[in-house]
């Protein structure tokens, strides 16, 4: 009896130590990786961009520890994304930014799709004093709440088409025309995001003296502008904006080409999420497309080398081209690695400081933060759509090809085709 | 009212937007029809009505990813959602047909959210279109642009439209759902397999629908989340003209058609949607306010 | 009428519900959160049935009482140049006025529908809401509004706006159960039974209905303000008039604890809440195609919900209940039966 009873004493002894050698080994393996936390839109409105915003945090993450990971320190630490759906609405996503926090014990956070979701989430970030880095919530209000601890990569959604209004003045001669002449006719969906890039467009427009003769909001289940386009006939405008995500840029090209509805300038935004010159062919042709980045731009980094070869290795990885959106989801990882180097900690306050200095290179750009976490040393680029590819216009330093403008008729272009 | 002031100095948009609300208007017409076969036959209100016009929509744009040309591939949306029709009949609609209508909103309602999230998980959120390269007719000096699909579209819902009465009158089938949806026992008690009855005529309204979204995915742009509005739009139509009232239907349709684009010209794009459902509201008040006087109720 | 051990049942079912949600925050502080929206769900079930189950009206609308509240109370917040909690207690005032006044504007005109035509047309006020309040530029427009952020640590916004849920909820609950003991929850269920003979018998059914509606209508606005200061971001359409979601989810929650009776609302916001969540962890991507099958199930398969499943399986314990749930137990399957009778004939 006494000697069964040391026996099974041993025995849990041993049964324990072996536990905690394990346990041990576990929270070991635990430190070694840095897990940057992430809401994204994996069901709802905003899927395919949240797909592609996961898709980029995904390369950043694959990348970076390729490489060898990120040194902070003495240790040298894998990355690893832990992410929930927001099912792309605020609520949720306010809540899974909790989770992550406070039950899942992340110190560092990535950033959502959508403005909307960004300013539902920021909050809470603020309020734990977590950092976040975020590349697709671009609405400028997110800078004037004084959060201390949100940084974007992006540039603010204002910026979107200011460019496209500037250029629309430069060009104004080439059609008799004052700037002051000129008449702009704007369809926006109505949610935070366009309407930033409309405010964006009427404050250049007003600077300029430009008319907006149609100011229409298009609801999100909308699959219908007809009677829009049916204005802009009526009105004959110089430039019609639209912006509507994916859905407005494919339903403006598709539309203005059944119904044969010409204006000088076509600008959108999301064409290249879309795909309008792949999947609409023809139709797209001319329109001009805003873009917080393009493959064709020289900038580079020492982990994606050029942004060119960024391109080709996530369309390797991913299968499909490679839109800004995941673009400036890796250059938010990005900063992350090099911020978290700098810092030399894991201390969540000394990441924010390190990430408030930045001042980096990147395959998207260039990235340093003005005190309230807006990126202002990028400038967004316009796209215009050209022999079925899309060629950078403006800003005339990164220019690949010139603008066309006015864009020809349509009655010119079935012409141009036959001959 | 500067958009009044547009139609008022340039009459022919007013000849736009009419053109555009009537051929529109047709596929509105095709859904209500549908929605009034099942309504008089099994006495439920098919909530997910909206949900088979864009599933028939899927089929045609993946159809024609497939290299089917597009119009061909509208009979086969239709074929794909009468077996989809069947299916659900015999899965979910036989066991609410015989409880109150609630029951069959709410399952129906349940059936549109599934038939929504699973379209968006299959066939991802973006949009959809299919381009059957018609062309466009433009008249009046380029001031109205008619694209052909539009036409082609109108044209194949009245036909579709006639073959379904012809069908109703004519075929044993159709007498037989005729006979169910006047007196379903008598029916019986002559002989009519209602169950079957039941289950072709909600494939045959899923059909229905089917063809007039492969019509919508030519015609404008779909996806997977379209579908409540037409939900709306065909329970609208019906509810105004009345159950057995096809002419009432087709004409109503237009005229929803119409009165959508001038909301949309007029009051702005993002009112267009709101003008419809309260549209509907205001409808179905001015009815019951109409019957109250003569102490009824709108059943 | 004996009153058993088990006519204690219910009373001391309430009594652990609330000791559990008075501990629960501090228990479980990273599902604060979660419990909340519980709470929440509670009163949209609870609200949703004093017309629904009780009256027979079916409202797919009554989110927009809510989303009125929601507006409301952040408007307040934002312009009314309060202090926080009174301008939260201000707000939430103005938020259930508000919601009444629609109600008792609405009602008259929508409540002389009967059956589906109730339903579509009540669809069709949420989405014009959400319309509506997504094209009004004072209210945000598209943007929406950010309500007044906490004065405090996230923990402790959290907890609180929990608690104020949960008292919301308890009102809701305390105020029902003593109505449906009234006159006046005995003329809603005769309106349910058959609208036209008890209009024959002389009862005001009109004023009834109306009056249920704004019952319902106040405890929706009251809900608003606390929810848009939990979230901090007031949508018009996927929060304040989420007609698609919480819209869809009330009636859902009260058919499937069984509707018409007391306690079956909460027990379907339990489980359905509690559903949803594992839905949402553990079905990634998925979950709403799980909801929508999960309604279509329950509603065909389960259309008597929990407390009728029950009351079939056990039906002493409702017979013992007699005392305390007499409004909930008897009468309500009796009612069901009835209703059913009265459709076929009809």
């Amino acid at each position: 009896m006494h000697v069964q009873r040391n026996a099974s004493r041993s025995l849990m002894v041993a049964g324990l130590c072996a536990a905690a050698a394990m346990a041990a080994s576990a929270v070991q393996a635990q430190e070694d990786t840095i897990t940057l936390g992430a809401a994204v839109s994996i069901t709802g409105k905003y899927s395919t961009n949240g797909k592609n915003t996961l898709d980029g945090y995904q390369m950043a993450v694959k990348r970076i520890n390729e490489m060898g990971g990120v040194k902070v320190g003495t240790t040298t630490y894998k990355l690893a994304i832990k992410y929930y759906d927001d099912e792309s609405t605020s609520a949720r996503g306010a809540q899974l930014m909790e989770r992550l926090i406070a039950q899942d014990h992340v110190a560092f956070v990535l950033g959502p799709y959508s403005s909307g979701l960004t300013k539902a989430i920021a909050p809470v970030t603020e309020k734990y004093r977590i950092p976040m880095v975020e590349g697709n919530g671009a609405d400028r209000d997110l800078f004037t709440q004084g959060y201390h601890y949100l940084f974007a990569v992006l540039n603010t959604s204002d910026y979107y088409l200011r460019e496209a209004v500037n250029l629309l003045a430069e060009q104004a001669e080439r059609i008799g025309k004052k700037p002051s002449d000129l008449r702009i006719a704007i369809a926006i969906e109505n949610d935070n995001f366009s309407l930033d890039v409309r405010n964006g467009v009427m404050e250049d427009a007003a600077k300029h003296g430009m008319k907006v003769v149609i100011d229409d909001k298009l609801p999100p289940e909308l699959n219908d502008m007809s009677s829009t386009l049916t204005k802009v006939k009526a009105l004959r405008p110089d430039m019609l904006v639209v912006s509507g995500h994916d859905k407005g840029a494919t339903l403006a090209v598709r539309q203005t080409s059944d119904q044969k509805v010409h204006v000088p300038m076509l600008a959108l935004t999301h064409c290249d999420s879309a795909q309008v010159a792949e999947k609409l062919g023809a139709a797209a042709e001319y329109a001009v497309c805003a873009s917080q980045w393009d493959r064709s731009l020289n900038y580079s980094d020492r982990w994606f080398g050029s942004a060119n070869d960024y391109a080709q290795r996530f369309e390797k990885e991913f299968g499909y081209a490679v839109p800004y959106q995941s673009a400036e989801s890796t250059a938010s990882v990005l900063v992350y690695a090099d911020a978290l180097a700098r810092a030399g900690s894991l201390d969540p306050q000394k990441v924010r400081d390190a990430i408030a200095k930045t001042d980096l290179m990147t395959f998207y750009g260039p990235v340093k933060f003005d005190d309230t976490g807006k990126n202002i040393a990028k400038s967004m680029v316009l796209y215009q759509v050209q022999g079925g590819a899309y060629k950078v216009v403006a800003p005339s330093r990164w220019a690949q090809s010139r603008l066309v403008f006015p864009a020809p008729r349509w009655e010119e272009r079935e012409s141009a085709k036959r001959n | 009212m500067d958009n009044l002031a547009i139609l008022a100095q340039a009459p022919v948009f007013n000849l736009q937007l009419l053109v555009d609300g009537v051929l529109i208007g047709a596929l509105f017409a095709l859904a209500a029809f549908g929605m009034a076969l099942v309504w008089g036959v099994l006495r439920i209100i098919n909530i997910a009505q909206g949900e088979f016009v864009m599933l028939g929509g899927y089929v045609v744009v993946y159809a024609a990813a497939a290299g089917v040309p597009p119009l061909a591939a509208v009979p086969l949306a239709a074929l794909a959602l009468y077996v989809l029709g069947w299916l659900l009949y015999r899965a979910v609609i036989w066991r609410v047909v015989d409880q109150d209508l609630f029951v069959s909103v709410l399952a129906t309602f349940g059936l549109s959210i599934l038939l929504q999230q699973l379209a968006n998980q299959l066939f991802g959120a973006n949009v959809r279109s299919v381009d059957p390269g018609l062309g466009t007719l433009l008249l009046v000096d380029g001031s109205i642009s008619v694209p052909y699909v539009k036409l082609v579209a109108f044209a194949a819902s009245l036909a579709l439209g006639v073959a379904l009465v012809l069908f109703l009158k004519r075929s044993r089938l159709g007498q037989a759902i005729r006979a169910t949806s006047q007196n379903a026992r008598a029916a019986r008690i002559v002989g009519v397999d209602t169950d079957r009855v039941f289950a072709s005529t909600f494939a045959l309204n899923a059909a229905i629908c089917g063809a007039a979204g492969a019509l919508v995915a030519m015609t404008w742009v779909i996806h997977p989340y379209f579908g409540l509005a037409y939900t709306v739009r065909a329970f609208m139509i019906v509810v105004v003209s009345g159950l057995g009232n096809l002419a009432g239907i087709v004409a109503w349709g237009a005229g929803l058609g119409v009165a959508e684009q001038y909301a949309g010209f007029l009051l702005g794009a993002q009112f267009q949607t709101a003008f419809v459902f309260g549209l509907l509201v205001v409808i179905l008040v001015a009815r019951q306010l109409a019957l109250h006087r003569r102490r009824m109720v709108l059943r | 009428m004996k009153r058993g051990p088990n006519a204690y049942r219910p009373a001391a079912l309430a009594a652990l519900v609330v000791a559990l949600g008075l501990v629960a925050p501090w228990v479980f502080p990273q599902a604060v959160t979660q419990l909340a929206f519980f709470w929440l769900m509670v009163l949209f079930a609870l609200t949703w049935d004093v017309l629904g189950g009780q009256t027979g009206y079916n409202s797919f609308g009554n989110v927009v009482f809510f989303g009125l509240g929601c507006y409301a109370t952040a408007l307040v917040q934002r312009d009314a140049g309060l202090s926080y909690f009174t301008s939260l207690a201000a707000g939430m005032g103005l938020s259930a006025l508000l919601a009444v006044a629609a109600a008792a504007l609405l009602g008259p005109l929508i409540l002389g529908m009967r059956g589906q035509y109730f339903a579509i047309a009540t669809l069709g006020l949420g989405t014009v809401a959400a319309d509506l309040f997504a094209g009004w530029d004072y209210v945000g427009g598209g943007s929406g509004i950010v309500p007044a952020l906490y004065p405090g640590p996230i923990g402790e916004r959290n907890r609180f706006f929990c608690y104020v849920l949960m008292a919301l909820a308890l009102l809701t609950f305390a105020s029902l159960r003593w109505l449906y003991g009234t006159r006046f929850g005995a003329v809603l269920n005769a309106i349910r039974d058959d609208e036209d003979k008890a209009e024959a018998m002389g009862l005001r059914t009109t004023r009834h209905k109306v009056a249920a509606w704004m019952l319902a209508a106040f405890f929706l606005g009251l809900a608003g303000g606390p929810v848009a200061g939990l979230v901090g971001f007031v949508d018009p359409r996927e929060l304040a008039f989420a007609g698609t979601s919480f819209g869809v989810w009330m009636v859902l929650m009260a058919v499937l604890g069984g509707k018409g009776t007391l306690w079956g609302p909460v027990i379907g916001a339990a489980v359905f809440h509690v559903t949803q969540e594992l839905f949402w962890t553990y079905l990634l991507g998925w979950q709403r195609v799980a909801l929508g099958l999960l309604i279509v199930v329950i509603v065909v398969f389960f259309p008597q919900g929990v407390l009728g499943w029950l009351r079939a399986q056990r039906p002493q314990w409702f017979h013992e209940t007699l005392d305390e749930g007499a409004a909930a137990a008897q009468p309500a399957q009796r009612d069901e039966a009835g209703m059913r009778a009265h459709e076929r004939t009809a």
